[in-house]
């Protein structure tokens, strides 16, 4: 029981009940999605930005309760960030629930993450969390593509 | 709790045969195992473990080529198994049971060797909405390839072929009718029998995708008149990677080699090859020798079971488990066919089936999650994923209590 509650802390239920940013956005700059073909996750981030920074965001679509959180706490904490900053919480969020990151060193801004570090134990639901990180990722990085071509 | 047929359990004694699977008294984070995903693989009893250790310890060779004494032995235990094959699902004849990697390759080989031969532009392949991935891909590679239509047949709310549909989906133009005797993602049961009955009245063959018939039922590919049947060992208590194609001799006898190179050939000079008699022309290169093996054992175990009373038991199971899932509140089963095999798809209202999944995994039991590579019923059902229990007749209704139980857990952890 005390592993499953590590899992599912009462942040990532709260966050799977009541999705933060969960919408389809009007008129983004970018959206992508991201789709998990083994498990069946599919959600769609979206993305307006200015200049370098994360002006709004959001997503939408259905999975787990791991996948739903974190796609949730994830648009919380980017909102407002610059690319280069989102790309370091990136870092943080996956070595944490890889295990490589221990809850503690976590920045204070960014306790909100800590509750993914349950995570790590269940190797089987590592990609459940990673899933709307990843196509963050994808998203910024085909953004930045776009503007060195210009 | 007990079963309530009290002669099913004097006959059948499911404590007896859980002894015969090793695997079964194991504990699982801590837990008794509660093996309850046997749609996705059959958990393997000790005289299939046994067998292919023997075969590796004091026999292995390889068949058809050496004229030493282990290669005539691993030959001879090689044709047995096929011979066991054949009475097992009562073909007429050794020329039509093919040994391929599984039901998957069994469903290709028809695909590319039947197909290629007897499909042109414009025919049509008819499948129904039941079907596995495995069963829905290869025709549509082909159709793409030849320029023909895949055509399907729609199933209704409970997870029933509609036979009227089906009737109306063949034409002069289908070559080919291909189903599932048992869906693996709803447990539906369909009426194969009838439905091989009106597309040959028509002069249409069909295939029948057993995997998931065969651990719960006895075939007879006679009886039914099936011109291709194809199936998985590690579905009845077999090794992976080794399963059956049936085929009728007429229809194999017309097509080509599916994958050429050693021991499907008679004679080979650069100007000409002379393909092998069959079974042989559809079966290329060094085979799951041990794997033949391993599955005639199973096979052996299996006919040596009291099949009447196995499917009262498993009938029983399903019963059993419905009637409690269904007195759960938030709790809906897909699938309510009107003759179900032991699967039961669920979801769960504000719990999506992987979350599921991993809490009954840390009480030991082990279930399905996901689309079951069965995605077209998911999108029937309006469901991105579903939560799957599915028996075997090794499991006991002790076992179904710790998944509800589970399920309680499930509720619990998330406030629903």
């Amino acid at each position: 029981m005390s592993d499953l509650t590590s899992l599912y802390q009462e942040i990532i239920l709260d966050h799977n009940r009541n999705p933060r940013n969960f919408r389809v956005m009007d008129h983004p700059d970018r959206s992508l999605e991201g789709y998990n073909p083994l498990c069946g996750d599919r959600y769609t981030i979206y993305l307006k930005m200015n200049g370098n920074v994360i002006e709004d965001i959001s997503f939408h679509g259905s999975g787990c309760a791991i996948s739903k959180a974190s796609a949730s706490v994830m648009t919380s904490v980017l909102k407002g960030k610059t690319i280069e900053e989102a790309e370091k919480i990136f870092e943080v969020f996956h070595q944490l629930v890889r295990g490589e990151k221990n809850e503690a060193d976590i920045l204070e801004e960014l306790e909100r993450l800590a509750a993914f570090s349950g995570v790590s134990a269940y190797p089987a639901r590592v990609k459940c969390a990673i899933l709307p990180w990843h196509t963050m990722k994808s998203i910024l990085e085909n953004e930045s593509k776009a503007v060195s071509t210009e | 709790m007990d079963l309530k047929t009290k002669d099913v359990q004097e006959v059948y004694s499911v404590e007896r045969v859980r002894k015969d699977f090793p695997i079964l008294s194991k504990r699982v984070h801590d837990k008794p195992l509660v093996y309850l995903d046997n749609a996705a693989t059959t958990q393997k009893p000790n005289v299939v473990i046994g067998a292919l250790e023997q075969f590796y310890t004091s026999e292995n060779s390889n068949v058809h080529r050496g004229v030493h004494a282990l290669s005539e032995i691993a030959t001879q235990k090689y044709e047995q198994a096929r011979e066991f094959v054949r009475q097992y699902i009562n073909a007429a004849s050794l020329h039509e049971i093919i040994f391929t990697r599984g039901t998957t390759e069994g469903i290709n080989l028809v695909a590319a060797s039947f197909g290629r031969t007897f499909l042109h532009e414009g025919d049509e392949i008819v499948i129904t909405t039941l079907e596995h991935h495995s069963n829905i891909v290869p025709w549509q590679l082909l159709c793409e390839e030849k320029s023909a239509c895949l055509k399907v047949v729609p199933i209704d709310d409970k997870g029933d072929v509609l036979l009227d549909e089906y009737e109306k989906l063949l034409t002069e133009k289908t070559r080919l009718v291909a189903i599932t005797h048992v869906s693996n993602a709803l447990g539906t049961v369909n009426p194969v029998k009838e439905m091989i009955e009106i597309a040959h009245r028509m002069g249409i063959p069909v295939l029948i995708d057993g995997a998931q018939y065969m651990p719960h039922f006895r075939v007879d590919v006679q009886a039914l008149d099936a011109d291709f049947y194809v199936f998985s060992a590690h579905k009845i208590f077999g090794p992976t990677g080794i399963g059956i194609l049936y085929g009728k001799e007429r229809y194999l006898e017309l097509m080509p080699p599916y994958q050429s190179g050693g021991d499907m050939i008679r004679s080979v000079t650069f100007e000409k090859t002379i393909f092998n008699d069959l079974p042989f022309k559809f079966e290329a290169g060094t085979p799951n020798i041990a794997g033949v093996i391993g599955m005639h054992a199973a096979l052996k175990y299996i006919s040596s079971l009291p099949w009447e009373n196995i499917i009262d038991y498993e009938a029983e199971l399903l019963r059993y488990a419905t009637e409690q899932l269904q007195s759960m509140d938030g709790v809906r089963i897909l699938g309510t066919a009107r003759k179900k095999s032991g699967v039961l798809s669920f979801v769960m209202d504000g719990v999506h089936p992987h979350d599921i999944g991993t809490i009954l995994d840390e009480e030991g039991i082990a279930i399905r999650t996901g689309h079951h590579c069965a995605q077209p019923v998911m999108e029937r059902f309006g469901v991105p994923a579903t939560a799957r229990a599915s028996f075997a007749f090794y499991n006991t209704t002790e076992e179904l209590d710790a998944l509800i139980r589970g399920l309680r857990k499930v509720k619990e952890i998330f406030h629903v």
